[in-house]
């Protein structure tokens, strides 16, 4: 008789997320699923909004990148009225964006994943999270809290919320930069970069004393999608959409607006979160990947010059091919962080970043607004229909965590496969499953690790329903 | 403060996680949380399991913030669960106290919403019309999801809660404020708000001039001037129905009050405190025109003045066909 084995709570992408592994009779995995448990329908109640509500209603989606649900929704509304925002604004909204990136990239790299990468995978979990890590390198966690306070000071500095600001209108933004704020946050940039560089070493340390799991771990062939500028470099602002195979060939380059004519999604019965593919490859063949890793693999560049640096040495890693492990989105993270940085450097030092011309007002001149970014997990769409006064018709959302469901399965079936053995449950194999799942840092595993760690339990169950073994963390 | 450690829970439910990121932004102050608490549950940041609550005496858990509405079985049951363990439970946030954005959905149910999101959404490729399931079968065994309510409901709805943190989020120093007044005792009465009790215009540096409008504007139609009274531009601000707590932030980037804060004590519905400041502004006696006024520039009321709020609103719902949207009989199952 085969059994059940269910890990109960995971972690979270937009709620609550759980895994069942199911065992043959030899105790071998035969199946397992990522499942997430949440579900709050957005798309039906904003129906009968106005779409100038959409950048307050949506960023609500997510408390982590609030900012990448703003502006997408920004840019759809701007659609609708028919307008480009302003270059000023454009900078402030990309600038505000980078805080986003800045914070989301730097909380999970040193408080989520650092534990694991500095302290070990199997080290005792009593001190395998950042109050471990506190003791092992107080000075590297002082940086790491810096950091992300950078991305959020940028956030607030902009937009005077750090949370769910109320920044961005349709057509541009509601306010200008003073210069003090400018110089304050310009100041501050050369020591970020300082420790983003340090933690860029220590993952290169550990990407070599571990080669062998960073080929193995959670590895798998997808396509990759993601924003390119026009000469193939990421942009996690604006760009065209590119999509490469498991062999870096392109296969396709399109506007972001005209996505439904490219993706399509895919329901299960037994997850609320859908499954998006690329449309022309089918079900599941279309399975694509997203997020730092996805973007580094798509794109040819980086547009920035430390990054640039960084990037090249990624690309050597596989010979130019691409990097298919899971665990190679940390490294991949922390090389946008990089970018973040700089990026925000050359958008502060734009002559025009504290121009006051920030708005373009008109009518609702279109019926439809799509809006595109790159949120620190991925792309994200945000659609609208509205009729004549503005009123939303139709919503169609596709949420960056959203675009990986099918590879977060992915690397928790590799990872049980290769790690789970049904009659013995270890306390390392529970800890490798939950790191497939965090190399994709599904949204609040961000915060994940902050004081203690995530929290998990591996439970077998025989095919009657009752409980046969447990393991969990103590 | 305390000379024994407390213990602390920390658990959301449906919401975005905003809560729980601005109160690490209480940054090292977090430190001084940790000397005072033991954090016996916090799932996105510290080790503490449903069945180590479960097998706790009740009572036990000092201190609890729950975050989030109550949408789905899960929800509900941990929220049952919590109740019974802790001394004190504070709805923590704007969906916890009123349902924030995620209570927009009561204007819907269930049914709507899946049949949109599952089977009529464009770019759905879905030829089988297959939605997710309580239960499924599959060739290795049964497949489980909570079970999605009809209606949201805020924690209060759901179980006794004995004090409210408004906002959305509320913010770093608000919540701050609150774990002192707990360390320290210094509480205010059961069942009521911990924060200030003035209200948004109250803290917003802007300048009114008692000017009525005969016209309500869109964020799109006007760049605002940044030194009058946005609601006297005919921005619909929520300010004046708005609990003070957040420093009128929105107002500050010349952005109208979205209300996230919820109504000041005493009000029962904010929506309707709302509407008689809203209308006390409008230049106008006659009942033809202030009609015209409104409905040309509110046309969507609902969203306006129950943004945050339509899940503790009078109103509660929208009316379902002849059936009540929750039976008193859909249990807990986890």
């Amino acid at each position: 008789m085969g059994r059940t084995i269910t890990i109960e709570p995971v972690t979270r992408i937009e709620g609550h997320a759980k895994v069942t592994v199911h065992l043959d009779d030899a105790g071998k995995v035969e199946r397992a699923r990522f499942h997430v448990n949440e579900f709050r329908g957005f798309e039906k109640f904003c129906e009968g909004r106005l779409f100038n509500e959409m950048p307050l209603i949506t960023e609500r989606i997510c408390g982590i990148c609030p900012v990448s649900h703003h502006l997408a929704s920004a840019k759809a509304c701007d659609a609708i009225l028919g307008v480009e925002a302003p270059r000023p604004a454009k900078l402030l909204r990309e600038l505000m964006h980078m805080g986003q990136v800045i914070q989301s990239h730097s909380m999970h790299f040193f408080e989520l994943a650092g534990p694991d990468l500095l302290l070990g995978f199997d080290a005792d979990p009593a001190v395998r999270n950042v109050v471990g890590l506190v003791q092992a390198n107080p000075q590297l966690a002082l940086k790491a809290v810096a950091l992300r306070k950078f991305g959020q000071d940028i956030i607030a500095r902009v937009g005077d919320r750090r949370i769910h600001p109320n920044f961005s209108v349709p057509g541009g933004v509601n306010k200008a930069l003073s210069v003090s704020d400018r110089d304050a946050m310009l100041a501050q940039i050369p020591e970020m970069i300082g420790y983003v560089q340090e933690g860029l070493e220590i993952m290169r340390g550990w990407m070599e004393s571990n080669a062998a799991e960073m080929e193995r771990f959670a590895s798998f062939s997808t396509a990759y999608l993601g924003l390119v500028d026009e000469d193939n470099a990421v942009n996690l602002y604006d760009g065209e959409i590119r999509l490469v195979d498991a062999q870096r060939y392109e296969l396709d380059r399109f506007d972001g607006r005209q996505y439904l004519d490219y993706i399509a999604e895919h329901v299960e019965p037994w997850s609320y979160l859908k499954f998006p593919y690329y449309r022309k490859l089918g079900w599941p063949e279309g399975i694509y990947r997203v997020g730092p890793l996805a973007r580094l693999n798509m794109a040819e560049k980086m547009a920035t010059p430390l990054a640039q640096q960084e990037y090249e040495r990624f690309r050597q890693l596989r010979d130019g091919k691409v990097v298919e492990g899971s665990l190679y989105y940390h490294y991949a993270r922390l090389i946008e962080d990089l970018y973040a940085i700089e990026r925000a450097r050359q958008l502060l030092e734009d002559p025009e970043c504290t121009s006051k011309d920030l708005r373009a007002t008109a009518r609702v001149t279109n019926r439809e607004g799509v809006g595109v970014i790159e949120a620190p997990r991925g792309t994200l769409w945000h659609h609208y229909w509205v009729d004549e006064d503005g009123k939303l018709e139709k919503v169609n959302l596709i949420v960056a965590t959203g675009n990986n469901n099918y590879a977060m399965s992915r690397a928790v079936e590799e990872v049980a496969r290769s790690c789970v053995d049904g009659e013995k449950l270890t306390e390392g194999a529970l800890n490798r499953i939950e790191a497939a799942i965090r190399a994709y840092d599904p949204c609040l595993s961000c915060s994940t690790h902050a004081l203690g760690q995530m929290p998990l339990e591996l439970v077998v169950y025989d095919a009657g329903g009752t409980e046969v073994a447990r393991a969990q963390r103590r | 403060m305390a000379t024994e450690k407390g213990k602390l829970a920390i658990y959301w439910a449906a919401s975005c996680g905003g809560c729980e990121i601005s109160l690490l932004a209480i940054n090292e102050k977090i430190l001084e949380v940790d000397k005072a608490f033991d954090i016996v549950m916090w799932p996105c940041a510290a080790d503490g399991k449903v069945h180590d609550i479960e097998k706790m005496a009740d009572k036990s858990i000092d201190v609890c913030l729950f975050n989030g509405g109550i949408r789905t079985s899960e929800q509900e049951y941990m929220a049952r669960l919590l109740r019974a363990k802790s001394k004190v439970l504070v709805a923590f946030g704007s969906c916890a106290g009123e349902g924030c954005i995620p209570g927009l959905g009561n204007v819907s149910n269930r049914e709507e919403m899946f049949e949109l999101n599952y089977l009529k959404c464009p770019g759905l490729d879905n030829p089988k019309g297959v939605v997710p399931q309580t239960e499924t079968e599959v060739p290795e065994g049964k497949l489980h999801l909570p079970l999605f309510y009809d209606t949201l409901k805020t924690l209060d709805q759901t179980v006794e809660v004995d004090y409210f943190l408004p906002g959305c989020p509320p913010e770093a120093d608000r919540i701050w404020d609150a774990i002192v007044a707990i360390l320290e005792g210094k509480l205010p009465p059961a069942h009521s708000v911990i924060g200030e009790n003035s209200t948004v215009c109250d803290s917003c540096k802007r300048v009114r001039s008692e000017k009525k409008i005969k016209s309500f504007k869109r964020t799109w139609q006007i760049i605002p001037d940044p030194e009058q009274c946005l609601l006297e531009q005919g921005l619909l601000c929520c300010g004046p129905a708005t609990r003070a707590g957040c420093g009128a932030l929105c107002p500050e980037v010349n952005s109208p009050c979205i209300g996230c804060y919820g109504p000041t004590d005493g009000v029962h519905d904010f929506g309707a405190r709302l509407m008689s400041a809203v209308a006390s502004v409008i230049d106008s006696q006659d009942p033809d025109e202030i009609r015209r006024i409104i409905e040309e520039g509110i046309p969507d009321p609902i969203g306006t003045f129950y943004r945050f709020s339509l899940a503790k609103s009078l109103l509660r719902r929208s009316r379902q066909n002849g059936h009540h949207a929750t039976p008193a009989t859909q249990e807990a199952t986890l």
